[in-house]
């Protein structure tokens, strides 16, 4: 296969890869709202940890901007990569920790103190949580192959394909947590 | 250059990378299931029609634990109508359809050397084998298969201590579903970026064979949907096995109210029906497709309105992302909704009659040539219409209130969607088995295997329909706890007679199959006299598709009989002659 076939094949199956994550979020957010509208519905306050890790995920994405266009320019991209990757990884912390700030507040995913619009919140941030983590997996691959110098003006399609998919996670994450501090206002 | 090369066993027959090993795998792996899934419909049957009675072949197949003394047990039959279902849907009319018709036909129908990632498609197929293991493992389970139906509806399906078959059973159908959804996804994104990148010189979108549409728009359509099943089934899971309350509220069992408070079971409704709808179509478009080759073939003439055919698969499966409230009419819904979900229902109609009056108007004064896969080609297009009226009855809230969980509803969707798809399969089957084998099936026993299987699907499901109208519902374990039901019980006996007659003769089919692929008459390139890029291909099976370059495509592929050709067929692969124009 030459090598623009490649690039323009495996970009498509990532786009058409996020379109089905982004069904599956919209999945959980419908449902949220079918769920919203019925009684017995709780207002929940975000954590704070949530607007940090908001900012570290959005950080991410410009690094990952700003390498992209370092590699363009032929000067290595690795150091705007590790910050990416760091910052990705910030974003895991962030979020773990505005759990912990539910549950210290009493708000559960499961049991007496749980209630439908907590169990959501859990379950939505949880699940974007794992697409980060495939996200980061790719970062550190990415990382590893930009230490080895492997990629060149002429050929970035890793560094492409990471930044196109860790932007949609960041685009994701932003959508879900404005969708999420209306809903469960 | 071809990608042929030196294959050991295991990465020719099993590990296999070649889109046609995999379609073989997919497709043998349907069968399989397809014979279970039928045997357990057969098993039910003879409940429904001599409810209590003792048969000998129920305890031979389910043992003294689930048929005691020869009497189908209550929750084996819930089970064993849920296992029907779901194999039936998911694994042959889903996986064993588009999974064999998708990887055979896509890379030889565009001119590609294989998909556009191998390995991908590979582990679309591992996935569904291990699926497949999960599901079979489950009907061996203490407690039995999963038997909340196969929508799966909470909250018979979220408490595992509701009855024996919402426990262990229930847990593996999920897990087996997951691994289904994740084989779909791989399989449908490899198809489209297929279709999208690797067609060969000369081949525009304009001049895709049909198949080619119908797959690539059912990728889409699975890509869409499946992912939203996933979230559904989450959140079934959670509630099930962590205790969350997504579905659950308010629920009493054996006088001990559980914990749970604030869930609607009518969410997890939506959220099935948002895939439960495209779903019924990602099973019949591509029969659709296969249905609209092997009628221009066999009819020697293009096919009537290649454009429309194209813009109504379209606008079908547009429509079918906003028709799922249909199947939740009952559930309190506001009238006005209802009557929203009406009409967008009901507009389905329009793309679905432009297809039929195609068909008609392809096999209208053609030569047609009876072949096997002509006349499940022809059998698709009859349930279709038959099936696509009562849609019309199913489809008006006003009216289908009056029907909704009755046999009418059975009737209607094993007409137009399992009986279509089947047919579908079947055909494509018959047609591209010379392409599959280098052999060529029996005839004869293709015409028995046609005719015997119409006529006994009709036997079926024809009378189905009476049965709603009088008011009997489906699911129910015995039809003969109410008087009102008795005079029913001949026309349910008619029906198990006819399933079991249609059962046996797909043993023919099996037969058939198998015999040919060793016995069968050698096959010639293109036996079927086609215009399509796969008939140009070696006869013998070689990982590439063609030796030395792929052929270029100069015209679209339905020049059947075109005035002034010297033959009734001219291939893709031929240029246009000097002052031809392309149709």
């Amino acid at each position: 296969m030459d090598i623009n076939l490649k690039n323009n094949t495996s970009k498509q199956l990532l786009w058409i890869g996020m379109a089905g994550i982004s069904m599956f979020f919209a999945g959980l957010t419908s449902a949220v709202i079918v769920r919203s509208a019925e009684h017995g519905w709780d207002s929940i306050v975000m954590p704070e940890w949530f607007w940090y890790s908001t900012a570290a995920i959005i950080m991410s994405s410009i690094f990952l901007i700003i390498a992209k266009m370092q590699v363009r320019k032929g000067i290595s991209p690795t150091p705007y990569i590790v910050s990416s990757l760091i910052l990705g990884l910030l974003f895991s912390y962030f979020q773990i920790m505005g759990w912990n700030q539910l549950t210290s507040e009493g708000r559960y995913f499961v049991g007496p103190g749980s209630n439908p619009a907590s169990s959501f919140l859990y379950v939505i941030t949880f699940a974007h949580l794992m697409h980060v983590l495939g996200g980061i997996i790719s970062l550190l691959v990415t990382t590893i192959k930009s230490v080895q110098v492997k990629y060149t003006k002429e050929n970035y399609l890793g560094i492409e394909l990471t930044s196109i998919y860790w932007h949609f996670l960041d685009v994701l994450w932003v959508y879900l947590f404005i969708f999420l501090l209306v809903s469960l206002k | 250059m071809s990608d042929h090369h030196n294959e050991t066993f295991i990465s020719k027959y099993i590990f296999s990378i070649d889109h046609k090993m995999i379609a073989k795998q997919f497709l043998i792996t349907g069968m399989f299931m397809g014979i279970i899934g039928m045997l357990m419909s057969i098993l039910f049957r003879l409940q429904l029609s001599n409810p209590g009675e003792s048969f000998a072949v129920l305890e031979w197949f389910l043992g003294d634990k689930w048929a005691p003394g020869g009497i189908l047990d209550p929750n084996m039959y819930l089970s064993l109508v849920t296992m029907h279902g779901t194999i039936l849907v998911f694994w042959v009319l889903t996986a064993g359809l588009t999974g064999t018709f998708a990887n055979f036909l896509i890379p030889l129908q565009i001119g590609a050397r294989d998909m556009a990632s191998g390995f991908i498609n590979m582990l679309s197929y591992w996935f569904f084998f291990a699926a497949t293991v999960v599901l079979l493992i489950s009907l061996f389970v203490e407690t039995g298969p999963a038997s909340a139906g196969w929508t799966v509806y909470p909250p018979l399906s979220a408490l595992p201590q509701a009855i024996p078959g919402s426990g262990l059973g229930q847990d593996l159908w999920l897990v087996a579903m997951t691994l289904f959804i994740v084989s779909s996804l791989l399989g449908g994104l490899n198809y489209i970026v297929t279709i999208l990148n690797l067609r060969t010189k000369g081949m525009s979108m304009s001049r895709l064979p049909l198949t080619m549409w119908a797959l690539l728009i059912v990728a889409i359509l699975g890509v869409l949907s499946f992912p939203v099943l996933l979230s559904a089934a989450l959140l079934l899971i959670f509630d099930r096995s962590f205790g969350t309350s997504f579905y659950l509220s308010d629920i009493v069992i054996g006088g001990e109210a559980l914990h749970h408070t604030g869930g609607s079971p009518i969410l997890f409704e939506h959220l099935f029906w948002f895939l439960g709808h495209p779903e019924v179509y990602i099973i019949l478009l591509p029969a659709l497709g296969i249905v609209s080759e092997i009628i221009s073939v066999n009819s020697r003439k293009p096919i009537f309105g290649y454009k429309a055919m194209v813009i109504s698969l379209i606008a079908i499966a547009f429509l079918s992302f906003i028709v799922w409230g249909h199947h939740m009419f009952i559930t309190g819904m506001d009238p006005f909704l209802g009557s929203v979900f009406t009409f967008t229902t009901l507009l389905i109609a329009i793309p679905s009659a432009v297809k039929v009056f195609n068909y008609l108007a392809t096999l209208w004064k053609a030569s047609i040539r009876f072949t096997p896969a002509m006349l499940f080609a022809i059998g698709f297009v009859s349930t279709f219409i038959t099936g696509g009226l009562t849609g019309l009855i199913l489809g008006d809230s006003a009216l289908d209130i009056n029907v909704h969980d009755t046999y009418f509803v059975v009737g209607h969707f094993h007409i137009v969607m399992g009986l279509s798809a089947i047919y579908g399969m079947f055909a494509g089957v018959y047609h591209w088995f010379p392409k599959m084998y280098g052999r060529m099936m029996n005839k004869k026993l293709g015409y028995i295997h046609f005719w015997v299987t119409f006529i006994s699907a009709y036997g079926v499901f024809f009378p189905m329909h009476f049965l709603g109208l009088a008011g009997l519902p489906r699911r129910y374990y015995t039809n003969s706890a109410f008087p009102i039901f008795d005079g029913l019980s001949d026309i349910n006996e008619i029906i198990t007679s006819f399933a079991i007659l249609g059962g046996l003769v797909q043993l023919l089919f099996v037969f058939n199959f198998f015999y040919s692929i060793f016995k069968g008459t050698r096959a010639t390139q293109n036996p079927w006299e086609a215009n399509t890029l796969e008939w140009t291909s070696p006869v013998e099976r070689m990982h590439g598709n063609w030796p030395g370059e792929i052929p270029s495509v100069h015209r679209w592929p339905y020049d059947y009989s075109k005035p002034g050709a010297e033959k009734d067929f001219i291939p893709q692969t031929e240029p246009l002659k000097e002052g031809e124009t392309e149709h």
